[in-house]
């Protein structure tokens, strides 16, 4: 009985919400790898373009709402992310017309993309703000849970209970349906497959006739409904917040380097190894210790670290994976 | 008029020019083979005739039909195929991908293309859910080779094909060659091999810094006791 409330107290405080976790920042650093791959740059205003799209999905959600729709027992915001990822979409594409096509022109380098997208990022970081404000907002509505606490409790009787949110099912949810169908799309379509060519061999890919600017625009076009999504799920699972989302960026970077830069099946697990990483640092285990050794007693809340100190733990990760193996777990592009 | 006939290009890269009233000329059908030391500009000549390079002066003609302003992929539309020395596959895409990306400007069905391919490099079958960048350099050069013939060139275009490949894979990729010319299409190649290339090739041209030094046939130019001396090592 011991190990099995062991097993639930786990699955309940760790498991669960840092999958929920890895699963949103799967999908940012899915987002910030194509760029990577395929404009050659690490896009900074990646966070901020979250934080930009959950942004207009909320304000979509509260028109819904005011209007007297509802999901059912789904939150409304689902209905309103095709309108967030379209503004996002426009907004991205319309900034890169006005500032990166010109460096793109001129052959910048890398890390002068990278500067002007620190640029990029402080602008959408305004926007936002005046958009929708600097407070916190939460904006899910709908079942709040597919399994609660109570009902767990009941149903086992153990003493440790089990509660899955709504929104973390429909993150990883939505994350497996996104990740599937961006697969499929850049290993079967003849425009997926233009893409990786161009990320491959940028050189060989215009000889072979293949439209940059085409390339371009459709990668500018995925990152955007990423970030959304991303973005929107973080927001319905936590809250939304404009500061946060500019904090997300170092982890959702953590993910994309640990996976290997320019490869997405590396982002995926990078961003399931830093939310378990985060998670786990951050969780006192003490309950889990009382339960599995018996006799045990103690101030201690065997917590490695306090959750303000979340990020050292995607910090470190990357300081770890850059020394000893720099082109990510899966051999992805050095930085 | 020769099917290829790029005449006196003259040009460089910045204000030097690299290349001095250079003239290539490439018979429907034929090899032509451009040799000579390092640094000669064999490379250069080749870029200049797919467009990579700006001519101060000279004109490129293919089939009669003045391309000098055109740029390298509206070349490829006009039926040059061009394989690069390196970088010349797409390493993270297996093999029919990479001939399917070769295809990319085709808007017709190009599985018949794709077969003699297959046909002309068996292992290439063999291999063709395999990454590019995962497979021998000989293999590598195949599937470069494969994919420039898969817009159905007109002109092929190879710099340095046998680059760091073993004599034997050097050898299969020579015949290989000629059995391209012999469907028909026309070859230009740029070759280290000097002596090997100037064996298969109907047309050779000797380049020193820049300038054509000896024009003549492949045959001739073997025969040739200077061309011998000075450039195939006796």
């Amino acid at each position: 009985m011991d190990i099995l409330n062991a097993l639930v107290a786990i699955l309940n405080y760790v498991v669960v919400p840092a999958t929920a976790y890895g699963a949103q920042l799967a999908l940012g650093a899915l987002g910030v790898t194509l760029i990577y791959g395929i404009l050659r740059f690490s896009n900074f205003a990646h966070g901020d373009t979250m934080a930009f799209g959950t942004a207009i999905t909320i304000l979509v959600t509260w028109a819904l709402q005011a209007a007297g729709l509802s999901f059912g027992p789904l939150p409304t915001a689902l209905v309103a992310l095709p309108f967030g990822i379209a503004a996002t979409a426009l907004l991205v594409l319309g900034t890169d017309r006005i500032v990166y096509a010109y460096y793109r022109k001129v052959r910048a380098a890398p890390v002068v993309l990278t500067m002007v997208s620190v640029g990029v990022m402080f602008v959408m970081n305004g926007l936002t703000r005046v958009l929708i404000g600097v407070d916190e907002i939460k904006f899910t509505d709908g079942a709040r849970f597919l399994i609660s606490a109570q009902e767990f409790k009941k149903a086992t009787g153990l003493a440790e209970p089990l509660a899955i949110r709504t929104t973390q099912a429909i993150t990883v949810i939505t994350a497996a349906i996104v990740v599937a169908a961006l697969f499929w799309f850049l290993a079967k379509t003849r425009a997926g497959k233009s893409m990786r060519a161009f990320s491959d061999n940028e050189d060989l890919a215009l000889l072979s006739g293949i439209n940059p600017n085409r390339v371009v625009a459709m990668t500018w076009i995925i990152a955007a409904a990423l970030a959304t999504i991303a973005g929107t799920l973080y927001g319905l699972d936590k809250s939304f917040k404009a500061f946060n989302y500019f904090q997300l960026l170092l982890p959702v970077f953590a993910a994309a380097i640990v996976g290997g830069l320019g490869n997405p099946l590396g982002a995926i697990a990078g961003g399931f190894i830093i939310a378990y990483s985060e998670v786990a640092v951050t969780y006192a285990w003490k309950k889990v210790a009382i339960y599995l050794i018996p006799g045990y007693q103690s101030d201690n809340l065997l917590q490695l670290l306090s959750t303000e100190y979340k990020f050292a733990v995607s910090f470190t990760i990357l300081i770890i994976v850059l020394l000893f193996k720099p082109t990510g777990l899966f051999k992805g592009k050095s930085v | 008029m020769s099917f290829l006939d790029a005449s006196s290009m003259t040009g460089g890269y910045g204000a030097a020019d690299i290349l001095h009233d250079c003239t290539l000329k490439v018979e429907k059908g034929q090899i032509a083979v451009i040799v000579g030391p390092n640094g000669a500009g064999k490379s250069t000549a080749m870029k200049a005739v797919f467009g990579m390079l700006r001519l101060r002066a000279g004109k490129v003609t293919l089939d009669g039909e003045d391309i000098t302003t055109l740029s390298p992929q509206e070349r490829v539309r006009k039926g040059m195929g061009f394989v690069p020395q390196v970088n010349n596959v797409f390493p993270t895409m297996s093999v029919e991908e990479n001939l399917e990306m070769g295809a990319f400007i085709r808007t017709d069905d190009f599985r018949d293309t794709m077969e003699q391919v297959y046909d002309l490099f068996p292992i290439l079958r063999e291999k063709r859910h395999q990454n590019a960048g995962e497979l021998s350099g000989g293999q590598r050069q195949q599937v470069a080779v494969g994919r420039a013939l898969m817009t159905k060139p007109k002109l092929l275009m190879l710099d340095e094909p046998t680059a760091g490949v073993s004599p034997i894979v050097m050898d299969e990729l020579f015949d290989r060659i000629i059995e391209v010319a012999r469907t028909g299409i026309s070859i230009l190649m740029v070759e280290q091999n000097a002596r090997q290339a100037l064996e298969i090739a109907d047309m050779g041209y000797v380049l020193v810094q820049g300038a054509n030094r000896y024009t003549d046939t492949g045959a001739a130019l073997m025969a040739d006791p200077e061309v011998r001396r000075t450039f195939l090592g006796g």
